[in-house]
C-alpha cells in the first residue's frame, strides 16, 4: 500500500492533512483494515478543542470500539456529516471521502508526524508482530 | 420438525400473522356495571385500541411459538460446552415445584405469617450456600451474576468509607470477564488492569506493587480463573490485600469446579457471588432470569442489603434493621422463583452428590481437553479444573478462524464453545462441557471437532462457509449494526 | 452414581483416558490447606423426598389464589393464560443460554424482536430494549442514562408518590455516581404539584421521575410532568408500575416523555414473592447509542434471507469493558417470552379489554367504599385512578388482619411499604375479581374497619 505523500501520519494511525491553518484528519487504510466493518463513528462537536494525543472520538464495528486519538490540537471546525449514514465510507475510502474532522492548527503542529515513507515502514513493522 | 421445513419456511412475526376478529382470549362476563370512561377518567389522556397489535386465535400463538422453539439449540438437545456459562442439565422437579401455588402465586407484601414457607425456604438456602461456601452470610437480593457484583461491589465501597478510608481502585487481572470492569466503574472506582503470569495465573509481584499505592479498595479475581486454572496463590493474596486494609472479591462465576472440594471461605474471600444459574441448575431461559446471591464473610455482613431473612425460634421474619446496609439493590427480595430451583437441585444432589458434581466436571473437561491437544493448540498448558481453553493458531494458516470452527460445529449439531474470552488468548475456544453427559456425548463432541481439524486442513472453505445445514446461515451482523431494524412496523 | 451423573465405569474410563489415577490427582492444583471436608447440608434425596420437603414450605405459606385477594402495590393479578407457561416449558426455551450464535437461536431472537416491538406499541416509544431485571432496576438504568446524555447535571427529581422500592433502589445506585435525589412530594390530590415541580427544577436537574398511576394509585398529569422536564433541558421517564393500564391510559411516549420503563410484570407473570419478574425499557430513537441491555435487531443471512441478530453490543459491558452503558449482561428472556405470549393472546381487543374491566371493578369498589360510613375514607375521592386506590385508616396491619381471618386479603398496608405514605390499605382490582368478592371487601371493611 503507498501511502499519500501529501499528508503526516500519527503512530496511532490517524492522516492529517494541512493547507493553511486547516488540518483534515483521518484514519489510515491500515487502521481502518485491522477495524474491519465500521458501523458507527462518533465525532466531536464543532468547536470543541482537541488536545494532541487526547482521546477524540470512537470508531465502533460490530465487535469493537476504538478511540480515536487527535493527532494534533485545534479547534473543530467541521466534522464529516456523511459517516452518519454512511459509517462505510471509513472503509472504502479513509483518505478521502472518509475524512472525519477539519481543524484550525498552528503552523507546523503536524511537523512532529511521519512522513508517508516514515508511516509505510512503521505500519510493515507493526503487521510483523 | 423436518431440517427440509426449517431451511425453507420462515415464521412471519406475529404481527404479520394477524387476521381482522381473531382473538386468543376471554374473560369471563363483567359482573360489575361497566365504567363511565368519560366521568371516571375526565382530564385524562385515554387512549383507543393499540393499533397493529395482533389479532391471532389462541391456536395461530401456539403454533407460532411451537415453530420459534424448533429453531434453538438447547442443553436438552445436546451437549452445550459454552466455556464459563455452565450450560448444565435442568432438572424438571425444579420446574414442578416453582410453580406450585403456594410458592408461585405468592404476593411479596403479604404480612408475615402469611409467607413462613417462603422465608423459610430463603433462610434454608442462605444456609445451604453458607455451608457451601464457608462464608458468614449470604444475601439472595440480586437478579443475576452482574447484579450481584455490583452488589459485592457496593458492599466493598461502603465498609471502606465506613473505615473512614475511602479508596478509589479495584485491581482486575487481565483473564477477567468484562463484566468485573464495568462493575467496578458502576460501583463508583477506578479500574486497574493487572497483567498475569506467563502461565495465566495471578501475579503476586504486581499485585504488591498496586498494594504499595495505598488506594486498592479490592481485587476482583475469579477462581477457577477464565482459562479453568486455579489460583495456587489465592490464600497469600488474601492476606496481601488484608494487611493493607483491602478485601477479595472471588467472582463465583466457576464455583462449578470446586463445590464441596474447596471453600471460598478458607481462600480467605471477603466476598464472592454465585451465580445459581451456572452451578446450581437454574435454566439460562434463553438470557435470563437468572440470580446471583452475595456470599460475605463477616468483615461486610453489617453491609449486607435489606431485608435479610431471621430466624427466631421456629418463626422467620424479614429485617429492615441494618443501619449500614447499602439499602436495596432491586425490589423486593430477588428472583424468588430461582431460588426454589435452587434449594431444589441442592436437596436433590445432597453433599454427596454436589460434590460427585464438581468432580464430573472436572473430569469431562479433562476428558476433552486429553481428546482435543492433538488437534487443538493449548496456549496456556498448566492443569485445568472445569474448563479448557485452546486458540485456533494450527487452523489460522489454512485461513480458519476460531468463529469458522464454531460455525462448523453447529452443522455437527453442537453449540459452540465461548470465543469473546478470555482476551488474554488470541481466537479462544473456552471449553466447558459440565458434569451432565457421559462418556458417549463428549466422545462425539471430540470427534466433531477433530474432524472439523481435518477438515480446516483439508478443505478450509468448507470451514469457513459454514453453518450449512441450520435454520439460516451466517448473519450480516454489519448491516444490522449500520442501519438497526429493532422493531416490527406495518409496511406503508 | 447420583440420577443428574454419569455412571462409575464413565469415571474408570475418562480417568484411564488422562492418566490420573484418581478423581483427587485432578484437583492436585488446589492447595490442601484449602481443601474442605464433607459439606454441612443432608444426603442426596429421591424426587419424592425434595417434593415432601418443599410442598411442605409451600403449605406454609397463604396462597392468594384461594381468597378473595386485593392486593396490589406494583405486582398484580390479571389473565394468565395456561398456554403461555406451557410454551415457556419447552426444553428449546428455557433450556437455551443467550443467543450469542444467532444460527441456532432464530427462536429466542425473533421472540425478542417481537417483544421488543409490543414494548414500543404499549409504551408509544421508538425503541425498546430485550427487557431488564425489574421495575425498580429499570428506573436506576433510566436515571442512568439521563446522566450520560445530560452529563454535569446532578440532580434527580422524583415525582410525586413514587413506589417506595424503586426510591430505595435508586438511592443505592445514584450514591456512588454522584447522583442527588430530590423528592417533590404529591399534594393533597395526590398528585404532584405543579408549581412546587416548577420550583424544583433548574439547569442542574438530569431527570424528571415520575410513576403513573402512581403507588397511590392516581393517575398523573403527565403532560405537565413532560413539559416541565423538557423545558428544563432535563430528560422525562414516565415509571409504569400496573402495566395493563398501558391498555387504557395514554403513555408517556405520547405525551413528550423521554423514556417510559418499569414492570410488565402486571401481564399475567406470576407473583412469586416479588421475583422474577420483568422490567422494561423503551425511548427515543435518537438515544439509540446510550441504550442499555440487550438489543435483537433484524438483518439477512449469506443467502439473502431474513433472520435476527443481537445487535449494537459495543454499547455493553462484554465489549466496552470499563466503558459499558451498564453493567448488565443478561435479560430477563424466559419472562420477556411469557408476556410476548399473554400479548399475544389478549391482542388488540384484549389489552383494552383488560384494562376497562380492571378500571370498572376498581370503580365499582371505589364507589362502595365511598357510600360505606363505617371506618375507611377514601383518600382522593376527586383523583382520577385506574385499578387501585388508598382507603385511610389507622391501623391498617389490623384492618387486614382481620380480613385475611375470613378470606380476604384486603390490600396492602402503606406500612409495609415502608415509604411515608399516608396511612392506609392500598386495594388493588383486576379483571379477575368477582362482584361477589368485591361484596365480601365492602362488607367485611364496614364491619371490620
Amino acid at each position: 500500500m503507498a501511502y499519500p505523500q501529501d499528508r503526516r501520519y500519527a503512530k496511532s494511525h490517524e492522516w492529517v492533512h494541512v493547507v493553511g491553518d486547516t488540518a483534515t484528519v483521518g484514519i489510515t487504510h491500515y487502521a481502518q483494515e485491522q477495524l474491519g466493518d465500521v458501523v458507527f463513528v462518533e465525532l466531536p462537536a464543532v468547536g470543541t478543542a482537541l488536545v494532541r494525543e487526547g482521546a477524540m472520538g470512537n470508531i465502533e464495528s460490530v465487535k469493537a470500539v476504538s478511540e480515536v486519538i487527535a493527532p494534533v490540537a485545534g479547534e473543530v471546525i467541521e466534522v464529516n456529516a456523511a459517516l452518519e449514514a454512511r459509517p462505510e465510507l471509513l472503509n472504502s475510502d479513509p483518505h478521502g471521502d472518509g475524512w472525519l474532522v477539519r481543524v484550525r492548527v498552528a503552523p507546523g503542529s503536524e511537523s512532529e508526524l511521519m512522513t508517508a515513507a516514515e508511516y509505510e515502514v512503521f505500519v510493515a513493522e507493526e503487521g510483523a508482530h | 420438525m423436518s431440517a427440509e421445513w426449517r431451511r425453507r419456511r420462515r415464521e412471519p412475526t406475529i404481527f404479520e400473522r394477524s387476521s381482522p376478529g381473531r382473538v386468543g382470549y376471554q374473560l369471563p362476563p363483567l359482573e360489575v356495571p361497566p365504567a363511565d370512561v368519560a366521568r371516571t377518567l375526565a382530564g385524562v389522556a385515554v387512549r383507543g385500541e393499540i393499533e397493529d397489535l395482533p389479532e391471532v386465535s389462541e391456536v395461530d400463538v401456539l403454533r407460532h411459538f411451537h415453530r420459534l422453539s424448533q429453531l434453538n439449540y438447547s442443553v436438552d438437545e445436546g451437549l452445550y460446552p459454552l466455556g464459563s456459562c455452565t450450560m448444565k442439565y435442568n432438572p424438571r422437579i425444579n420446574e414442578e415445584l416453582a410453580r406450585l401455588p403456594g410458592l408461585a402465586r405468592l404476593h411479596p407484601l403479604q404480612p408475615e405469617e402469611q409467607v413462613q414457607g417462603a422465608l423459610a425456604l430463603m433462610w434454608e438456602l442462605e444456609q445451604a450456600l453458607v455451608a457451601i461456601t464457608g462464608m458468614a452470610r449470604v444475601t439472595l437480593q440480586p437478579a443475576a451474576g452482574a447484579h450481584g457484583e455490583l452488589t459485592g461491589m457496593l458492599m466493598v465501597r461502603a465498609a471502606c468509607r465506613e473505615r473512614n478510608s475511602p479508596r478509589g481502585t479495584v485491581l482486575i487481572p487481565d483473564s477477567a470477564h468484562g463484566t468485573n470492569p464495568a462493575t467496578a466503574v458502576f460501583a463508583g472506582f477506578k479500574v486497574v488492569e493487572v497483567a498475569s503470569t506467563p502461565a495465566g495465573t495471578l501475579d503476586l509481584e504486581a499485585l504488591s506493587r498496586h498494594l504499595d499505592g495505598g488506594d486498592v479498595a479490592a481485587l476482583m479475581v475469579t477462581v477457577p480463573n477464565t482459562l479453568g486454572v486455579f489460583e495456587p496463590e489465592i490464600a497469600r493474596a488474601a492476606a496481601m490485600l488484608h494487611d493493607k486494609g483491602a478485601f477479595l472479591y472471588i467472582d463465583g462465576a466457576n464455583l462449578n469446579a470446586f463445590v464441596g472440594i474447596a471453600q471460598a471461605g478458607a481462600m480467605g474471600a471477603d466476598v464472592m457471588h454465585i451465580n445459581l444459574h451456572k452451578t446450581f441448575s437454574t435454566p439460562h431461559g434463553g438470557g435470563g432470569p437468572g440470580a446471583g446471591p452475595v456470599a460475605v464473610s463477616a468483615a461486610l455482613e453489617e453491609y449486607l442489603p435489606v431485608p435479610t431473612v431471621e430466624k427466631a425460634g421456629d418463626r422467620f421474619a424479614l429485617s429492615f434493621d441494618r443501619p449500614r446496609s447499602i439499602g436495596k439493590v432491586r425490589g423486593f427480595y430477588g428472583n424468588f422463583g430461582m431460588l426454589v430451583r435452587a434449594l431444589a437441585y441442592i436437596r436433590s444432589l445432597g453433599r454427596d452428590g454436589l460434590k460427585a458434581m464438581a468432580e464430573g466436571a472436572v473430569l469431562n473437561a479433562n476428558y476433552v481437553r486429553r481428546g482435543l491437544e492433538q488437534d487443538y493448540h493449548l496456549p496456556y498448558e498448566g492443569s485445568s479444573l472445569h474448563e479448557v481453553v485452546f486458540d485456533d493458531s494450527r487452523q489460522r494458516p489454512a485461513g480458519v478462524k476460531n468463529v469458522d470452527v464454531a460455525k462448523r460445529l453447529l452443522d455437527y449439531g453442537f453449540h459452540p464453545p465461548t470465543m469473546s474470552f478470555p482476551l488474554i488468548v488470541h481466537g479462544a475456544l473456552m471449553i466447558e462441557p459440565t458434569e451432565s453427559d457421559g462418556i458417549d456425548e463428549l466422545d462425539a463432541f471430540v470427534e466433531a471437532m477433530r474432524s472439523i481439524a481435518q477438515e480446516s486442513r483439508e478443505n478450509p472453505e468448507l470451514v469457513r462457509s459454514a453453518p450449512h445445514t441450520t435454520p439460516v446461515r451466517r448473519l450480516d451482523e454489519v448491516r444490522a449494526a449500520r442501519s438497526p431494524v429493532l422493531r416490527w412496523r406495518r409496511r406503508t | 452414581m447420583h440420577r443428574y451423573l454419569a455412571g462409575e465405569e464413565d469415571r474408570r474410563r475418562i480417568l484411564a483416558a488422562v492418566g490420573a489415577a484418581s478423581v483427587e490427582d485432578l484437583f492436585a492444583s488446589i492447595p490442601s490447606e484449602l481443601r474442605c471436608g464433607a459439606l454441612d447440608l443432608p444426603a442426596s434425596r429421591s424426587e419424592d423426598e425434595v417434593r415432601r420437603e418443599l410442598w411442605g414450605l409451600a403449605e406454609r405459606n397463604l396462597a392468594p389464589d384461594c381468597t378473595a385477594c386485593f392486593m396490589g402495590a406494583g405486582v398484580y393479578r390479571h389473565f394468565s393464560p395456561a398456554l403461555a407457561d406451557a410454551l415457556i416449558q419447552r426444553g428449546e426455551f428455557f433450556t437455551a443460554y443467550t443467543p450469542y450464535q444467532p444460527e441456532v437461536s432464530q427462536g429466542t431472537l425473533q421472540a425478542i424482536f417481537e417483544f421488543q416491538t409490543f414494548v414500543c406499541q404499549l409504551t408509544g416509544m421508538d425503541i425498546a430494549n430485550a427487557s431488564l431485571y425489574d421495575g425498580a432496576t429499570a428506573v436506576v438504568e433510566a436515571v442512568l442514562m439521563a446522566h450520560r446524555l445530560v452529563p454535569g447535571r446532578r440532580r434527580v427529581v422524583l415525582a410525586g408518590a413514587l413506589h417506595p422500592e424503586h426510591v430505595a433502589v435508586l438511592t443505592t445506585y445514584c450514591e456512588p455516581q454522584g447522583l442527588v435525589l430530590e423528592r417533590v412530594s404529591f399534594g393533597r390530590d395526590g398528585r404532584v404539584d405543579g408549581e412546587s415541580l416548577a420550583a424544583a427544577m433548574g439547569e442542574d436537574v438530569a431527570a424528571v421521575v415520575v410513576q403513573s398511576p402512581n403507588v397511590l394509585g392516581v393517575i398523573e398529569n403527565l403532560a405537565m410532568v413532560g413539559e416541565r422536564a423538557r423545558g428544563a433541558g432535563a430528560i422525562g421517564v414516565h415509571v409504569v408500575c400496573e402495566a395493563t393500564s398501558l391498555g387504557l391510559l395514554q403513555p408517556g411516549g405520547e405525551l413528550g416523555f423521554d423514556v417510559v420503563c418499569g414492570d410488565l410484570q402486571a401481564f399475567g407473570v406470576p407473583s412469586a414473592f416479588g421475583g422474577p419478574h420483568l422490567g422494561f425499557f423503551a425511548t427515543r430513537q435518537d438515544y439509540l447509542r446510550q441504550l442499555p441491555g440487550r438489543l435483537c435487531g433484524e438483518t439477512v443471512d449469506a443467502d439473502g434471507r431474513p433472520g435476527f441478530v443481537l445487535t449494537l453490543s459495543t454499547r455493553e459491558q462484554h465489549i466496552r469493558r470499563a466503558k459499558a452503558t451498564s453493567n448488565i449482561c443478561t435479560n430477563h428472556g424466559l419472562v420477556a417470552l411469557y408476556v410476548s405470549i399473554v400479548l399475544s393472546l389478549l391482542g388488540k381487543k384484549g389489552v383494552r379489554e383488560v384494562a376497562l374491566a380492571s378500571h370498572a371493578v376498581a370503580e365499582y369498589l371505589k364507589a362502595g367504599l365511598t357510600s360505606n360510613a363505617s371506618g375507611v375514607r377514601v383518600a382522593y375521592p376527586n383523583s382520577p385512578s385506574y385499578n387501585e386506590f388508598l382507603v385511610l385508616h389507622d391501623d391498617p396491619d389490623g384492618l387486614l388482619r382481620r380480613l385475611a381471618g375470613e378470606g380476604v386479603l384486603g390490600g396492602v398496608s402503606t406500612a409495609r411499604l415502608r415509604g411515608g405514605l399516608p396511612r392506609g390499605v392500598l386495594i388493588a382490582a383486576t379483571e379477575r375479581n368477582t362482584r361477589d368478592e368485591c361484596d365480601r371487601l365492602v362488607e367485611g371493611i364496614g364491619r371490620l374497619a
